[in-house]
């Protein structure tokens, strides 16, 4: 899902950049007051780890595929605030060192995979986890319910984005992101529940920290 | 091996099974064909390891490999570093 430069207008690149830069400054603020020492390693693996993983393209339906975001996999370990500064610097380097997403189009792609997947991705784990039980069971539903929803939500940002650009009308890219990216939401819930699995296999603990 | 290592490990091995990945358009290309938008698209000004294929290695399986394992350990390196300064930082700012 990262766009490229060209596909956004003028006003809204200006938007997105100040939306995601008080984005990441509150995040940095946030992880100032609250990260611990602690937290430090599992920050650099889940970026390494998503980093790898958004290489991993699977297909879906009809010549189409799609990549994990991660954003509700970090958030749900981490917290929100600290999902949104790993999402950030994931998002960085794919655009400054790999060409993936483009430099005026970073704002966007950090508002969409990093603020909108990160926060919506926790608030719907801690919704659902609320509704199924704090059990494994219900973490592992828990995980992939929020995982499609952030993946899902953020192709909605990222249609309205394109929309306001004047790229598409919203009547038809809407429908048409949100489709897709039902689908490719579906891989995102999968992996986000088999790595929470993992985790609460090998290390439950690295569940328990303080959330960012 | 601490777990961390482990961890890391896991990252450089999905790294090195990138080369299987999809080639297709991913969803937002998709749209973009479908919908016409496409060409609005515009390259980048500058490439260093443009669409995760390392420069200068002939084989592009391992020049995505290659990729990848950069960018992974670049990423630990970086988010490890940045979350270190905000922790010190933090505990300065406690005492």
């Amino acid at each position: 899902m990262h766009i490229p430069d060209g596909f956004l207008s003028v006003a809204t690149v200006a938007t997105t950049c100040v939306v995601s830069a008080g984005g990441v400054g509150n995040a940095v603020r946030v992880a100032n007051q609250k990260l611990r020492e602690r937290h430090v390693p599992l920050m650099g693996v889940l970026a390494a780890f998503i980093f790898a993983a958004q290489m991993l393209n699977f297909p879906i339906a009809g010549g189409t595929s799609g990549h994990l975001i991660g954003a509700a996999l970090a958030a749900i370990l981490l917290g929100p605030w600290a999902g949104v500064l790993i999402m950030s610097c994931v998002l960085i380097a794919q655009c400054l060192i790999f060409q993936d997403g483009g430099l005026l189009a970073l704002g966007a792609n950090i508002f969409n995979m990093g603020i909108v997947a990160s926060f919506s991705g926790y608030y719907l784990y801690r919704l659902a986890i609320s509704l199924s039980g704090d059990e494994r069971r219900g973490k592992l539903i828990g995980g992939f319910v929020a995982a499609w929803g952030s993946v899902f939500l953020a192709s909605i940002a990222c249609a309205i984005e394109l929309a306001v650009s004047g790229a598409s009308p919203l009547a038809v890219v809407l429908p048409a992101m949100a489709g897709f990216h039902a689908l490719i939401g579906i891989g995102e819930g999968l992996i986000t529940a088999a790595v929470l699995s993992f985790v609460l296999v090998t290390r439950p603990d690295l569940c328990q920290l303080e959330r960012i | 091996m601490k777990w961390w290592q482990i961890g890391l490990l896991v990252c450089l091995v999905v790294a090195c099974i990138s080369p299987l990945a999809s080639s297709s358009p991913d969803g937002l290309e998709r749209v973009a064909e479908n919908k016409g938008f496409i060409d609005l698209a515009q390259e980048a000004p500058f490439q260093i390891i443009a669409d995760y294929v390392f420069p200068g290695i002939e084989n592009e399986a391992v020049a995505t490999i290659v990729a990848g394992l950069v960018g992974s350990l670049i990423l630990f390196g970086v988010v490890c570093g940045i979350a270190w300064l905000l922790k010190s930082r933090g505990r300065e700012a406690a005492k």
